[in-house]
């Protein structure tokens, strides 16, 4: 079975090998790719859209349609890890671990029936995970707010240069899978909880379906954000500019809240209680 | 374009993409994976896609690694077969 595999794996490969003989050569200009629409994009974002940057253009607003469902793919993602995961009773503990926060003693509390009172000098920490590194803990502390806020400058400064909703929204959801990896997983729920991961998740698509069907009351197309002109009192031209930053909001929170539930799904298997 | 550094990036991207199918150990696995996803965004970079780079270090290298390595720790570490 395993030869067999190889075989179908080097067949295809080769297949694959021999069919890139085809392709134009690298940035080609007279390629069927670089005839028709790129010149367009090329020549006429700038003064359509008021966006420097063509690929965020491109990606907002001439393919907006695209993205959107990029989006929703992302939220099935999150929910269907969620359906598959999340078991809603948690399971029985065995034991306890505390430490001591002051000495850094370990204490470990073995009473199936009864859970112990919540003491503010005890942290209760993973069973399956104890060691404990105040410098990591404090790096993280000290690095996490600059992590946000350089994605919240990426979301906001993708129409002038590389970045946009997707990056900035997975480094904002990676600076807290980081808490919740530097201190443990209730840290990070403690936050932002599961029920904000959910309720974000689904806020983000609606922003970007959200600001399309706005445009279709307003008597445009779909995601045409030249309709938000008179709400937002600016030229048709400006109103791209700022439609675009609307749903690139959008996608931000999406993938932000998707990234942080995936994540806490998988390293909890599901009970949110002792987590990576 | 330096061909230098391009072949260079290239052969490491193959050999990282074997060693992340044949490694035994699942976490050195998914940590060749994220070595993989780095050298493919250095090349995005090089051939002048920048936000694709940027998408590729950000949800390649960064997230997806911390997802498998949550999913290892949670499993198991060797492969059965």
């Amino acid at each position: 079975m395993k030869i067999l595999g190889l075989i179908a794996v080097m067949l295809t490969g080769s297949l694959l090998l021999y069919a890139t003989g085809d392709f134009p050569a690298w940035s080609d200009p007279a390629s069927p790719a670089h005839r028709h629409v790129s010149p367009h994009y090329i020549e006429h974002s700038l003064h359509e859209t008021a966006v420097p940057n063509i690929v965020t253009a491109v990606l907002a607003d001439y393919r907006g349609f695209d993205t959107m469902f990029e989006t929703t793919v992302i939220f099935c993602a999150g929910v269907v890890c969620f359906f598959l995961l999340r078991r809603p009773k948690r399971s029985p503990h065995r034991e306890w671990q505390y430490r001591h926060v002051a000495t850094g003693i370990t204490v470990r509390v073995k009473d199936p029936g009864k859970k112990p009172p919540a003491l503010k000098e005890f942290e209760r920490i993973d069973t399956l995970w104890t060691p404990h590194d105040l410098i990591i803990e404090t790096a993280c502390r000290i690095l996490i707010p600059f992590i946000q806020l350089f994605a919240l400058y990426v979301i906001a400064h993708g129409h002038h240069s590389p970045g946009g909703g997707f990056q900035g929204g997975v480094i904002l959801g990676a600076s807290v899978i980081l808490l919740a990896i530097s201190h443990d997983l209730r840290t990070a729920l403690a936050r932002m909880s599961e029920e904000i991961h959910a309720v974000l998740c689904s806020v983000g698509v609606l922003i970007y379906a959200g600001a399309g069907a706005l445009c279709m009351v307003l008597g445009f197309n779909f995601l045409d954000y030249g309709a938000l002109a008179h709400i937002l009192h600016v030229d048709p031209v400006t109103a791209r500019s700022h439609g675009i930053l609307i749903v690139e909001i959008g996608v931000g929170l999406a993938v932000m809240a998707t990234m942080v539930w995936i994540y806490s799904n998988i390293s909890s298997k599901g009970n949110y209680d002792e987590g990576l | 374009m330096i061909w230098q550094l391009d072949l260079i990036i290239l052969t490491l991207v193959v050999l990282s993409a074997i060693g992340a199918v044949a490694v035994k150990d699942l976490l050195g696995s998914a940590i060749l994976f994220g070595a993989y996803s780095f050298m493919m965004c250095l090349l995005w970079a090089i051939m002048g896609a920048v936000d694709v780079a940027f998408t590729e270090a950000s949800v390649g290298a960064g997230v997806s690694t911390v997802f498998f390595v949550a999913a290892v720790f949670r499993t198991t570490r060797r492969t059965k077969d």
